[in-house]
């Protein structure tokens, strides 16, 4: 399918956009290693949606943002985005620290919102367990970390052979970004539980994805989620870790879809 | 020239394998402390300072490092406000306080005006950002490093020269009520001296600041490219630059024959040495270095930084450490060094030997400030004081004669940033290149 990659000059910052697809849109934001291409998934969602995947401030293509200091202004931005582009009452999905941002958005303001999907989120401190640490580690250690399924095709294309100069570089500026915005507290919001509880979210259709081997996102982190959004589904992806949507992108695909519709 | 000695004041009493086995001195377990010599080691160093104040040494320099027994100085102000006390006449040379893992500037500009005091104006207050390995112990937030390096130094600035009280609402730092009531006893501020690794980012701010750049151990062709990159630079601010605005820091070791030097000088390479300080990953937090440095480590495979390459990077953590693989890695570091005693970024030897080395570096960098980097790893006590009184009784007079007639200025003669250049002379070279041709270094 044909993509789209756009400069935007949006809510007071230049913005880099993937486009793909049409119906009504998604608004995808990527994980705490940045957007790795149109993959299986995306182009399965594209069939009847309009992908929108903002290229995070800082991540090596839209230019950082010094003014944004914590993922929660990355959060109310991105709202002001959907707010001047228009965007009625999109789905919003977000993966890992992608995830952090989108609940964010829901939290800040859920009747902007279509749906909220949060694939591994981070953003919330786990009572059982710690979200893995992803800055004392190098990027070939956190990758083998994010994903169980090493057999899958797409991690061999995302991650296999020799890295790139150009891959690296992007690799630590999604690092660097990372830690910028989430290096303390690491990457969680400790009010945000609290934020999450509204009147209004309570009324937001949310789905809660973690792939079942996940090793950076603990099983108690879910379950925090799901406590302070409790109309929320939860759903477990089978031999997949942090990486669902790639490493057993069926049966992502299909419960995504099974959800939006 | 003033002439300064530096230790790290190794943990001596560790044994080697858990370095070797971790791969790093970083993250080794503190459970191997053992704290009667732990207090030996302490007070021993502190000894060691006053002897060599009495040998003649111009200057004792002290840093810090966290979690990390390849140094067990965690908290350099406390000792260097020990030595202000106990010492008379060498200045404190502190390279340096690692700002933005202290977090609290205010409290540092205190610490530093309470030394500067105590010593009746001794006090050489250098400025580092803290290694990698540092930003994880004191959860300092790599991304910001400069950032909050910046802010904290300007910060210090006004602390120690405005009268209070006053109220400062910076970007990363706040204080209602700044009014310290200990100030510098150096006026306006003590000198500042910056130690680097060639970051070429250090290197053109200490030129805007005027403060004197010493290079830590830098290989000597590299190290020249930098200095003549901060000549440059303060000609275009108008100034010259002399050997007062370079200081240089060398691994020296002495003793009484060549061989005995050799042999105790492995110390050096104690745990794989300073390459050995922490691993890749922990020495390149992310957002620590600029894109420029970042870019230089991903498109030079061979080139390497801190001792650090792209392909060590992509190594680190891949392979299970194989124990049967100590001895081919103690023969490897010992090839290692070889290799920096031939580059020069070693010298270990008879005091004769040091000398002529020491005077071959001199000449081709003509630093006004040159720092003896004393010993790693398990020497003893007596072998190490040895060394300070060769170096003092034998190496240094023979040093202080040659930079003499090289006319090698410290910052102590010569304020740095006081020789005029008018716009569009052609600055004096700082550096000997034809001199370090003649070394045929390989």
């Amino acid at each position: 399918m044909a993509t789209t990659e756009e400069t935007l000059n949006v809510a007071g910052a230049q913005l880099v956009v993937v486009r793909g697809g049409s119906g009504k849109p998604l608004f995808v934001c990527h994980d705490e290693m940045g957007y790795t291409g149109w993959m299986k998934w995306n182009e399965a969602l594209a069939a009847n949606r309009e992908l929108i995947i903002p290229l995070q401030p800082g991540y090596g293509k839209s230019p950082r943002q010094d003014w944004m200091w914590r993922h929660r202004d990355v959060a109310n931005y991105y709202l002001n985005v959907i707010r001047e582009m228009g965007l009625e009452k999109p789905d919003v999905m977000g993966f890992g620290a992608g995830g952090y941002i989108a609940a964010e958005m829901a939290a800040a303001a859920p009747e902007l919102l279509g749906s909220l999907t949060l694939v591994g989120p981070m953003g919330i401190k786990p009572d059982e367990g710690e979200i893995a640490e992803m800055f004392a580690c190098t990027v070939n250690s956190y990758m083998r970390l994010s994903v169980h399924n090493h057999e899958a095709e797409e991690y061999g294309q995302i991650y296999g052979g020799e890295m790139s100069p150009e891959q690296f570089e992007l690799f630590e500026d999604a690092r660097a970004e990372a830690a910028r915005l989430g290096w303390e507290p690491y990457m969680f919001n400790p009010s945000l539980p609290n934020l999450l509880k509204s009147a209004e979210l309570v009324k937001l259709p949310t789905l809660l994805v973690r792939g079942a081997e996940d090793a950076v996102i603990p099983p108690n982190c879910i379950e925090k989620y799901k406590a302070a959004i409790p109309q929320a589904e939860t759903v477990s992806i089978s031999n997949a870790g942090h990486r669902p949507e790639i490493e057993n992108s069926d049966e992502f695909i299909s419960a995504v879809q099974k959800f939006l519709s | 020239m003033q002439i300064a000695h530096f230790t790290e004041r190794p943990v001596r009493y560790i044994p080697e394998e858990p370095v070797l086995e971790n791969r790093a001195f970083f993250g080794v377990s503190n459970k191997y402390i053992d704290r009667d010599k732990s207090a030996d080691d302490y007070n021993y160093y502190l000894d060691e300072a006053c002897y060599c104040e009495e040998v003649g040494f111009d200057a004792v320099a002290l840093n810090e490092h966290h979690g990390n027994p390849f140094c067990s100085g965690n908290v350099l102000n406390i000792e260097a406000a020990i030595l202000a006390r106990i010492t008379s006449k060498v200045k404190i040379v502190l390279i340096g306080n690692p700002l933005p893992v202290v977090k609290h500037p205010l409290r540092v500009a205190e610490e530093l005006a309470t030394i500067d005091t105590i010593s009746r104006g001794r006090l050489v207050s250098g400025w580092v950002r803290g290694a990698g390995s540092e930003q994880f112990f004191n959860n300092a937030n790599p991304a910001i490093n400069r950032e909050l390096f910046n802010e904290a130094h300007e910060f210090i600035m006004q602390a120690w020269t405005r009268e209070g009280p006053w109220r400062y609402e910076g970007k990363h730092f706040h204080y209602r009520h700044v009014n310290p009531w200990v100030l510098p006893y150096q006026k306006p501020t003590p000198q500042q001296w910056i130690p680097g690794v060639l970051s070429p980012e250090t290197v053109l701010w200490c030129a805007e600041k005027q403060y004197p750049y010493l290079g830590l151990g830098t290989a000597l062709g590299p190290t020249c490219d930098l200095w003549d990159m901060y000549a440059d630079k303060a000609a275009e601010l108008g100034f010259q630059c002399g050997p007062e605005n370079f200081g240089y820091l060398l691994p020296v070791f002495c003793a009484d024959t060549d061989e005995k030097a050799q042999d105790l000088g492995r110390g050096f390479i104690f745990g794989g040495g300073q390459n050995a300080f922490s691993r890749p990953e922990h020495t390149l937090p992310p957002g620590y270095n600029s894109k420029a440095a970042i870019r230089m480590l991903a498109t030079q495979p061979g080139g390497s930084w801190l001792g650090v390459s792209k392909a060590k990077l992509m190594a680190s953590q891949e392979d299970q450490w194989d124990a049967a693989a100590f001895d081919a890695l103690r023969d490897k570091l010992k090839k290692g060094y070889d290799k920096v005693q031939e580059n020069l970024q070693v010298v270990v030897g008879s005091p004769e030997t040091c000398a002529k080395k020491i005077c071959d570096i001199l000449e081709v960098i003509r630093p006004g400030v040159f720092t003896v980097f004393a010993v790693q790893g398990n020497v003893s006590d007596a072998d190490r004081m040895n060394s300070v009184k060769l170096l003092g009784e034998q190496v240094l007079p023979v040093v202080r004669e040659f930079a003499a007639k090289q006319e090698l200025t410290g910052p102590f003669d010569q304020v740095p940033g006081q020789r005029k250049l008018a716009s569009g002379t052609k600055r004096d070279p700082v550096v000997n290149r034809e001199a370090l041709e003649k070394l045929n270094l390989p």
